[in-house]
């Protein structure tokens, strides 16, 4: 009764593929878009903006990567956070190589260059499939992490190791270093989150998604019909890593200032983006945002609840963040294998027909 | 012979020792790939959940003592006594087959014929329960574990080997610890052998891991078999918990070993139990011995972090179903 489509008429194919064709999803999208752009950042306190929504939408271009190759291609990865380190460490590279380069193409560039090396980690996925290839992955992660701490060429041979972004200014307003202003970096965050959102949102529906869907079901069958496997998983590597290395510098230029590869980039980074997909949903865009709101959000409602009200310590609340995530994990897969996407869905369709059964 | 040949060798026989530890992780996985299919990523979790109980039991420590405290604003962490290494074993691995048992009814249970990815994912979470749960019980700071395995260098092969080299060469230096496992590890998997060789239960065991639905039809009991492979490598995870906890603290890294032995599986093939000895061994040589010959003086060092999962990478593109796991043939 709330959410349907009748009395809704196409009259052109345009008006008909469109990427919400219902006209309450399209209320709803310009609503949240509106929210986005014009309250969020005016009511966002320092503390909100840095603990929840800055990395809401950073790790939420990395879900979005990761879902592209798992979710919709099917080759699982825990190597995000070793491509991650990849986007961060070739940002800094160029920030410092060529000082009067464009921020923003200086983050499509690291994303570029992580979709070649993507390309390269992905190879083995022609002969390795299944969980092989989620171990195989691993390499990648231990690999690359490894490789950024021991050569001095990536972090310019600074003593200790780390890597620090220096001051850049987008549209003059300082977007890195120590005096970045929090609201151009949200902008900055949120516009590519957008943008890279709706592209991912109309490959996956095109010719290039459902090739990657038919390889995900069932790459043999899929090969029969005449989908190109190199072709399908290369490009789903390289397409998955631009998003998870922008994902990456932004993280290191905007969020972090200053990045440490082995605690920054871990294994657990890895981790945590997965289940961000498996709890938002494979294979659902709109799915990974959630499950990055969910990831990201959780543990700061936590710590808010046990610590500051009850006055727990705080290791108790990390142990308690442990058990609900790895418990949710569980009961989503068991109750809902398509996550918090395909609830949605379930209501948006129990909606559609209220107040009848059928 | 010159000091660094020996040095080599010693490298090597370290490596072996260090492979035979992978191994005891690997076998866990196995044994529960063999039978029911999962991959389970929490092995490594179990074996430093089992060596955390251990611990809590031998101290007395009260469970959740923390969480009660932080509560109840109480101020309790022993009961006061100290049970016998024996009892201790004994209590911990009736609190592995309680797990065992519980992670059948909670989640396998609900999880029968969804995609082995699936479960795949559910172990990971499973794992992340418990850490968090393990850590909840009994308190995240390092313990020792102390079940009365001598450490230290083995005197006897140091004395017997220095007639080998020079007079600066003072024969190898082996860890009783070491040792103490290979000699453990044997035995473990001979007993394991014979166990799913020779007694009714392991051939249900073998019947459902090859075929789920024939075993089914027979009259074997999917759940108990489930249950026993479970126990079984909660067992396993118990005896790696002891060795790598005795040799280095029960701690979280502890669980991240599982993460080594993961090439280790995948050299040796997922489906078989020899394979996960030998590949253990190959994994455990060939990093030490990479670190020794080309890590550490050409590439910086710490090779040993990535090096294991390389081998496993390039050798999986050329046999994708490892040393001796059975051949993957796919059919639309």
């Amino acid at each position: 009764m709330f959410y349907r489509e009748a009395g809704e008429f196409k009259t052109s194919y345009r008006a008909d593929q469109q990427t919400f064709p219902i006209r309450l999803d399209k209320i709803g999208f310009i609503l949240s878009l509106f929210a986005a752009f014009f309250i969020i950042p005016i009511t966002m306190s320092e503390y909100w903006a840095q603990a929840v929504f800055l990395p809401f939408l950073i790790f939420g271009i990395a879900a979005i990567g990761l879902n592209i190759l798992t979710g919709y291609c099917g080759q699982v990865s825990l190597g995000s956070g070793g491509f991650m380190a990849v986007g961060a460490y070739s940002c800094y590279k160029f920030m410092t190589s060529f000082p009067d380069m464009n921020m923003l193409v200086c983050i499509l560039l690291s994303g570029g260059v992580t979709a070649l090396v993507g390309l390269i980690f992905g190879l083995p996925s022609l002969r390795i499939k299944g969980f092989y290839l989620a171990v195989a992955t691993l390499a990648a992660q231990f690999f690359l992490v490894w490789m950024f701490n021991k050569v001095g060429w990536f972090y310019n041979y600074s003593a200790s190791g780390q890597i620090t972004a220096p001051e850049r200014t987008l549209f003059g307003y300082v977007v890195t270093g120590a005096k970045a202003e929090t609201v151009p970096v949200y902008f900055v965050c949120l516009g590519l989150l957008i943008f890279l959102a709706l592209i991912a949102r109309n490959l996956t529906r095109g010719a290039m998604g459902r090739k990657w869907m038919a390889i995900r079901d069932m790459d043999i069958a899929a090969e029969i019909i005449g989908v190109n496997p190199l072709r399908a998983k290369l490009t789903a590597f390289a397409i998955s890593s631009f998003y998870v290395g922008v994902s990456g510098a932004l993280l290191f230029a905007l969020y972090l200032g200053a990045v440490e590869v082995g605690e920054a980039f871990s294994i657990q980074k890895s981790f945590i983006i997965l289940f961000m997909i498996i709890i938002g949903g494979l294979g659902s865009i709109f799915g990974s945002l959630v499950g990055a709101a969910f990831m990201i959000g959780m543990p700061v409602i936590l710590k808010n609840l046990l610590v500051s009200n009850l006055g727990w310590p705080g290791d108790i609340a990390a142990h308690l963040e442990f058990m609900i995530v790895g418990l949710m994990i569980i009961i989503f897969l068991i109750l809902e294998p398509h996550g918090l996407a395909m609830l949605w869905s379930i209501i948006k369709e129990k909606l559609r027909i209220w107040p009848f059964a059928h | 012979m010159p000091a660094e040949f020996y040095f080599g060798v010693e490298v090597f026989l370290n490596g072996l020792m260090t492979g035979v530890m992978y191994s005891l992780v690997a076998l866990g996985f196995v044994l529960i790939f063999k039978a029911s299919g999962i991959f389970n990523y929490a092995q490594g979790i179990m074996a430093l959940f089992a060596a955390l109980t251990l611990v809590g039991f031998q101290d007395g420590q009260i469970p959740f003592s923390h969480l009660i405290n932080a509560i109840f604003g109480t101020e309790m962490h022993h009961f006061g006594w100290h049970l016998h290494t024996f009892f201790a074993i004994l209590a911990a691995l009736v609190v592995m087959i309680v797990f065992a048992w519980l992670v059948e009814k909670l989640i396998l249970q609900h999880l029968v014929n969804q995609e082995p990815i699936i479960l795949f994912m559910a172990t990971i979470g499973l794992a992340y329960f418990m850490e968090g749960f393990g850590d909840l019980m009994w308190g995240s700071n390092v313990k020792k574990l102390d079940v009365g395995i001598p450490q230290g260098g083995n005197f006897w092969i140091e004395e017997n080997t220095a007639f080998l080299g020079g007079e600066d060469f003072y024969g190898f230096y082996l860890d009783n610890l070491d040792i103490y496992a290979t000699v453990i590890a044997a035995v473990l998997v001979i007993v394991l052998v014979i166990f799913s060789q020779y007694t009714k239960t392991g051939r249900a065991l073998r019947a459902v891991a090859d075929d789920h639905q024939a075993a089914l039809s027979v009259g074997i009991s999917l759940r108990t078999i489930w249950v026993i492979v479970w126990a079984i490598a909660g067992f396993v995870a118990l005896v790696a918990g002891i060795m790598w906890g005795a040799k280095s603290g029960v701690q979280f890294s502890l669980s991240l070993i599982a993460l080594k032995a993961l090439p280790v599986l995948m050299l040796g093939g997922f489906t078989s139990i020899p394979g996960a000895i030998i590949g253990g061994l190959i994994i455990g040589v060939g990093e030490k011995m990479f670190e020794f010959l080309i890590g550490a003086p050409l590439l910086g060092g710490a090779t040993e972090n990535w090096f294991a999962y390389m081998v496993a990478l390039v050798f999986l593109v050329f046999r994708p179903q490892g040393l001796f796991g059975e051949k993957i043939i796919e059919r639309v």
